[in-house]
C-alpha cells in the first residue's frame, strides 16, 4: 500500500469542495492509471475533468509532474518515481499554460 | 409576480440578477463558478427552484450544475451519497458530465462521422453543452445540446444523459462546423404536443421531431444561403442562429439566420423571409414578446465578419406585424460608438406585463426594458462578455 500525495489545481480542488492537497491510499502499482482511478472513486465529481470518461486519455491541457519531471506523456501504467510512491514527494495535476 | 430572476452566462462564470416585478432595482448575485465559461443557465418552468447550468472550460471540459434553491447553493447532481462510486468492474462509474454518443447497434446511430472542413468525414467529437432546456412539466426532465452537435436527455435531475441518436440520422454525414464549431444551439419544445420537439444547428439547420425523438426530419425549405452554400437551397447546411416560437401558436416559428429574418407558418415545412427594412438582416438572437404571439424582437449586426451594431448604435429590433415592418428600439441603449456583440442565447423575454425583454452584450452589460422594448435601463454594465440570458417571472 502506498500514499500517494496529489496537488490538484485550484479549480479542480473548488469542484471536489477540499483546501490542500490530497492523500490517496493506493494498493499495487503506484501508476497515473492508479491514482487517477482512487482519486475519481474519492472525488466522482472531478470524473471527466482530468482524463475523458470513456478513453481514459489525459485532456490535452491537463499535465502531470513529479520529482521536476513532466510525467504527461508517460503511459498511464508506468510506475511512479519513488519519492511520489513514498509519499516524499507530491504527484502534481496541472493545467497547461495558456499563452496570450 | 413577485418578481424576477435572471440567469446570465458569461465567459468566466453565472450571474443572478434579481428585481421586483417593478424590474428597476436589482440586485447582481456571482459570480458562480468563476473562471469558467457559462453557456447556459435556465430555470425549469415547473419549478422555479429548480436551475441547471452548463459549466465547461478548455482545461477541464464539461460539467453540469444544478440549484434546488434558485442559485443560491449548487452543486453537480452525481452519484448520491451512499450509492458505489464505482461500477461492477471496479471502474468509477460516470457522473452527470458524461456525454457520450450512443452508437450501439440497438438504439443509436452507427453513422459517426459528419462532414469535416477539408470535406472527409471525421467522427463524432464531444466538446461541450452550448444549451440546456428543461421540461416544461418535470424538473427532472432536461433536455442538452452539445456541440459536436446532437441532443441529449435526463431524466434523472441531470445526474445521467443519453442521446436520442436518430436526430444524427438527418442526414447528419452532411453536417459541417461553421468557425464557431457544429453546436446544436436551440431546443424548442412544445406545450401542446410533448411529442414535437424543434432544435436549431450551426451549422445544419432546423429539424423536427413528431414522435419525442426517435426520429427526426429536416425542415429548411425556403431558406437560402447564396454565399455560403454551394447549393442554396440545400436541405442541410444552413447557418441557422436561432429560433423562437410563442407558446400559444405551436405552428409559428421564427428564425435568425446567419444572414436573413426568415418566418415558418406550418411548423417549418417552408420559410419565408421577413427581414424587411431592417438596417441588417444579420444577427444571432430572436424572441418573441410573451403576450403578443406577432410581435418579434432581433439585434440586426452589421455583417457576418463585423460582429457589431451597424454604425455603432446598440438597437434591438421590434416588429409588431410578424415581420418585414419594424423599429429601432433605443430608449437607452448606446447610440453612438458601441461595438459589442448580442450573441444566440443573449436576449429573454420574461412572462410579466408589461412584458419585459433582456439582451446581454459581448461587452459585459445586461440591459432591460420593463415595457416590452420601448425604454431601457442598465441592470449591470461590467460583467464578463455575456453568452447567454434568460429570465424568470417568480411567483
Amino acid at each position: 500500500m502506498n500514499t500517494i500525495r496529489v496537488i490538484l489545481p485550484a479549480h479542480l480542488r473548488t469542484l471536489a469542495r477540499i483546501d490542500g492537497e490530497v492523500k490517496l491510499e493506493i494498493e499495487g502499482p503506484a501508476t497515473p492509471h492508479a491514482v487517477l482511478n482512487a482519486l475519481e472513486i474519492r472525488y466522482p465529481m472531478l470524473r471527466g475533468t482530468i482524463r475523458d470518461q470513456v478513453t481514459r486519455q489525459r485532456r490535452p491541457f491537463i499535465r502531470f509532474f513529479g520529482c521536476g519531471q513532466d510525467l504527461s506523456h508517460e503511459p498511464p501504467d508506468t510506475p511512479l518515481p519513488e519519492a511520489i510512491t513514498t509519499g516524499e514527494e507530491p504527484f502534481l495535476i496541472v493545467g497547461a499554460m495558456a499563452g496570450g | 409576480m413577485s418578481g424576477v430572476r435572471v440567469l446570465v452566462g458569461t465567459r468566466k462564470g453565472a450571474f443572478v440578477l434579481t428585481s421586483d416585478g417593478a424590474r428597476k432595482q436589482w440586485d447582481i448575485h456571482g459570480p458562480f463558478f468563476g473562471g469558467w465559461e457559462l453557456y447556459h443557465v435556465k430555470g425549469s418552468p415547473a419549478d422555479p427552484n429548480r436551475l441547471y447550468a452548463s459549466q465547461s472550460s478548455s482545461w477541464f471540459g464539461q460539467i453540469i450544475q444544478r440549484s434546488d434553491d434558485g442559485g443560491k447553493t449548487w452543486f453537480q447532481p452525481g452519484t448520491p451519497p451512499g450509492e458505489p462510486t464505482t461500477a461492477p468492474d471496479g471502474t468509477p462509474q460516470g457522473e452527470s458530465n458524461k456525454f457520450v454518443y450512443d452508437s450501439s447497434s440497438e438504439t443509436g446511430q452507427p453513422l459517426t462521422t459528419h462532414q469535416w472542413y477539408d470535406g472527409t468525414q471525421h467522427p463524432w467529437e464531444f466538446k461541450r453543452v452550448w444549451h440546456l432546456e428543461p421540461s416544461l412539466t418535470d424538473p427532472d426532465t432536461i433536455y442538452a445540446g452539445v456541440e459536436d452537435a446532437a441532443i441529449f436527455r435526463s431524466t434523472d435531475g441531470g445526474q445521467t444523459w443519453q442521446e436520442l441518436p436518430g436526430l444524427r440520422s438527418a442526414k447528419g454525414h452532411l453536417w459541417q462546423p461553421g468557425a464557431g464549431g457544429m453546436c446544436l444551439h436551440t431546443i424548442l419544445l412544445d406545450p401542446g404536443n410533448p411529442e414535437r420537439i424543434f432544435v436549431a444547428i450551426s451549422a445544419a439547420g432546423t429539424f423536427r421531431t413528431d414522435d419525442a425523438g426517435k426520429t427526426w426530419q429536416p425542415v429548411n425549405r425556403g431558406l437560402k444561403s447564396p454565399y455560403e452554400l454551394p447549393d442554396p437551397t440545400a436541405e442541410v447546411g444552413h447557418c441557422v442562429h436561432c429560433i423562437a416560437k410563442h407558446p400559444s401558436r405551436p405552428n409559428v416559428l421564427f428564425m435568425q439566420k446567419h444572414w436573413d429574418v426568415m418566418r415558418s407558418d406550418d411548423a417549418g415545412e417552408s420559410w419565408h423571409e421577413i427581414s424587411g427594412d431592417l438596417p441588417s438582416d444579420f444577427g444571432f438572437p430572436i424572441a418573441v414578446h410573451a403576450h403578443e404571439p406577432e410581435t418579434i424582437y432581433v439585434v440586426p449586426i452589421k455583417s457576418d465578419s463585423e460582429h457589431f451594431p451597424p454604425e455603432g448604435k446598440l438597437r434591438v429590433y421590434r416588429s409588431r406585424t410578424g415581420g418585414n415592418e419594424w423599429e429601432g428600439l433605443t430608449k437607452g441603449l448606446p447610440q453612438q460608438d458601441c461595438y459589442v456583440n448580442i450573441l444566440r442565447d443573449a436576449m429573454a423575454v420574461d412572462s410579466l406585463d408589461p412584458c419585459g425583454i433582456y439582451v446581454g452584450t459581448t461587452g459585459g452589460q445586461v440591459y432591460a426594458s420593463a415595457d416590452s422594448g420601448d425604454s431601457w435601463l442598465p441592470i449591470v454594465r461590467d460583467l464578463p462578455p455575456v453568452l447567454s440570458v434568460e429570465v424568470q417571472a417568480l411567483p
